[in-house]
């Protein structure tokens, strides 16, 4: 399997307060990976720094054998890696496919355009002239995930799609991610929810305190290793 | 009765004008946020430039007005990236100063290099032609070309903002000028491109106004006022609000103007603090 994205001791921070120290992450071409650790270990800020809206060195994120690392995040896109954002950050003064349509901003072309994103989640058809931020909290999150697969990414990196969701939309949400990966795009999940995140990946990173202090086979990996790299202290 | 159509008939074409300068500053702050003071000086320092054009180069009047919005649109383009964007935060402060600075600044290097004489445009007689209609109501060409500008200037932002993938990005950078970098828009850009087209309309509005009447280098603040009151009337960030905040000033000043001929800008104001006053939220608030 070929990398795609790897990043080599990447730092970032906001300001004077440093995040993250020396994370070294690989995903892979079609691999699903999820990052997984308790709030504040760095997972969103890793998420922001690859998506460029925190600048890094430029080669401590290497895509396709390229250093992306100083790049700003409005080339990023275009490149092929796209942003869910944790709490979906839709924009309110556009309607639904607006939203959608913002998404093909930067014009890569592709299988994902509106009709299948709405083919995707049937919900959201009949409420795309709705403003965006009127729906429900699973619908904003399917517009979310729809905007972001408009850029037709390589890279789709999904920040907490469960954040203040009912367990049964998460679910419905969730089950939406194997069509969407089919066609060999990777994705990196950030999810609390541990069990969730290990069913839908086939590797982990478990950060802590802005360190990777486990990585494995999602499908393997001991409930009590997680635990201790999770928590950072003896069960 | 007549007396009352022709008020508000010269009312309309008055606030035509005003609307018109008021629509680059209803423009920027729609898409960013951002107060610029230096909005009238603006417009005087295109009229100067026009009449650099025109009375100095001897250009046709044609040609200038092309070069007129070409240089207009460059130089609002270059504005903002360069200097502009530097301090364009949440912060409203910073930019306010070097706006107010830039007033300053356009106004003496004005003087400096026109003196304080005020210019008009030269057009062969076309300001004071017009057609007299029953009733001894006088529209003048150029006040009815004023408003044809206006009304499709206006249907032309609405356009703009509500079915292009620019106006998109336009409404997506005002609401969160972070995000919209994740679906590949540069805020940055989208702000200069804005303050481009707002230069473009300024161009538009300074060559109507300097037709009409003659302009000196210190008029700036006075037509940053009347495009304040128009934006402010219509309600922020809409420009139908705009269009119709533009026309309440000019049908208020008119008003003024027959009762007595020192009364115009004053009712225009009072109209003004009576709008803030009712109704804060302006006419029309909100962006389509």
């Amino acid at each position: 399997m070929t990398t795609l994205l790897q990043t080599q001791g990447l730092t970032a921070g906001y300001g004077d307060f440093q995040a993250l120290f020396g994370i070294d992450v690989a995903v892979g071409a079609g691999e699903v990976i999820a990052l997984i650790g308790a709030n504040g270990a760095g997972k969103s800020t890793f998420l922001k720094a690859i998506a460029g809206l925190l600048r890094a060195a430029p080669g401590q994120v290497i895509y396709k054998g390229a250093p992306i690392g100083s790049l700003p995040a409005a080339r990023i896109v275009g490149k092929g890696i796209a942003l869910v954002p944790e709490g979906r950050r839709l924009f309110p003064s556009l309607s639904v496919e607006e939203n959608l349509q913002l998404g093909a901003y930067c014009g890569r072309p592709g299988r994902w355009n509106l009709e299948t994103v709405l083919e995707l989640f049937p919900a959201l058809r009949e409420r795309r002239h709705h403003p965006a931020t009127a729906l429900s909290g699973g619908q904003q999150q399917m517009v979310a995930i729809g905007r972001a697969l408009m850029s037709n990414p390589e890279l789709l990196m999904c920040d907490e799609l469960s954040l203040g969701l009912a367990p049964v939309v998460v679910r419905e949400i969730y089950a939406a991610l194997p069509a969407i990966v089919a066609d060999g795009m990777s994705a990196i999940i950030v999810e609390q929810d541990v069990r969730l995140a290990r069913q839908v990946s086939s590797r982990f990173y478990c950060f802590q305190e802005g360190r990777v202090s486990l990585e494995g086979e999602s499908a393997s990996a001991s409930d009590e290793a997680i635990t201790q790299a999770y928590f950072g202290v003896q069960a | 009765m007549t007396t009352l159509i022709n008020i508000l008939v010269q009312g309309v074409l008055l606030g035509a004008l005003y609307a018109l300068f008021a629509m680059g500053q209803s423009l920027v702050f729609g898409v960013m946020r951002l107060t610029n003071i230096a909005h009238g000086d603006f417009i005087v320092l295109l009229v100067f430039v026009l009449f650099a054009l025109t009375a100095m180069a001897h250009l046709p009047l044609m040609a200038a007005l092309v070069l007129l919005v070409a240089i207009a649109f460059a130089a609002g383009y270059a504005l903002q990236y360069v200097l502009l964007n530097r301090v364009s935060s949440r912060d409203p402060l910073p930019s306010l100063m070097v706006t107010f600075g830039l007033s300053i600044v356009i106004q003496n290097v004005l003087q400096e290099l026109f003196s304080a004489d005020p210019r008009a445009i030269a057009t062969g007689g076309f300001e004071s032609q017009g057609v007299l209609l029953p009733g001894g109501i006088n529209v003048g060409y150029l006040p009815l070309l004023t408003l044809l500008a206006t009304v499709a200037v206006t249907f032309a932002l609405q356009w703009l903002f509500g079915r292009t993938a620019l106006g998109r990005a336009f409404r997506a950078t005002s609401d969160d000028r972070e995000t919209v970098q994740l679906v590949g828009v540069s805020h940055r850009r989208t702000y200069a491109l804005a303050m481009a087209i707002a230069f473009v309309l300024i161009a538009v509005a300074a060559a109507l106004y300097a037709t009409r009447t003659a302009v000196s280098p210190s008029d700036g603040p006075a037509l940053l006022l009347y495009a304040f009151e128009a934006v402010i009337i219509g309600g922020m960030g809409s420009f139908w609000g705009t269009f119709l905040g533009g026309m309440a000033l000019g049908v208020a000043q008119q008003a003024g103007f027959y009762f007595d001929p020192g009364w115009g800008i004053w009712l225009g104001h009072v109209m003004f603090l009576a709008v803030l006053v009712a109704r804060p939220q302006g006419l029309l608030p909100k962006t389509a």
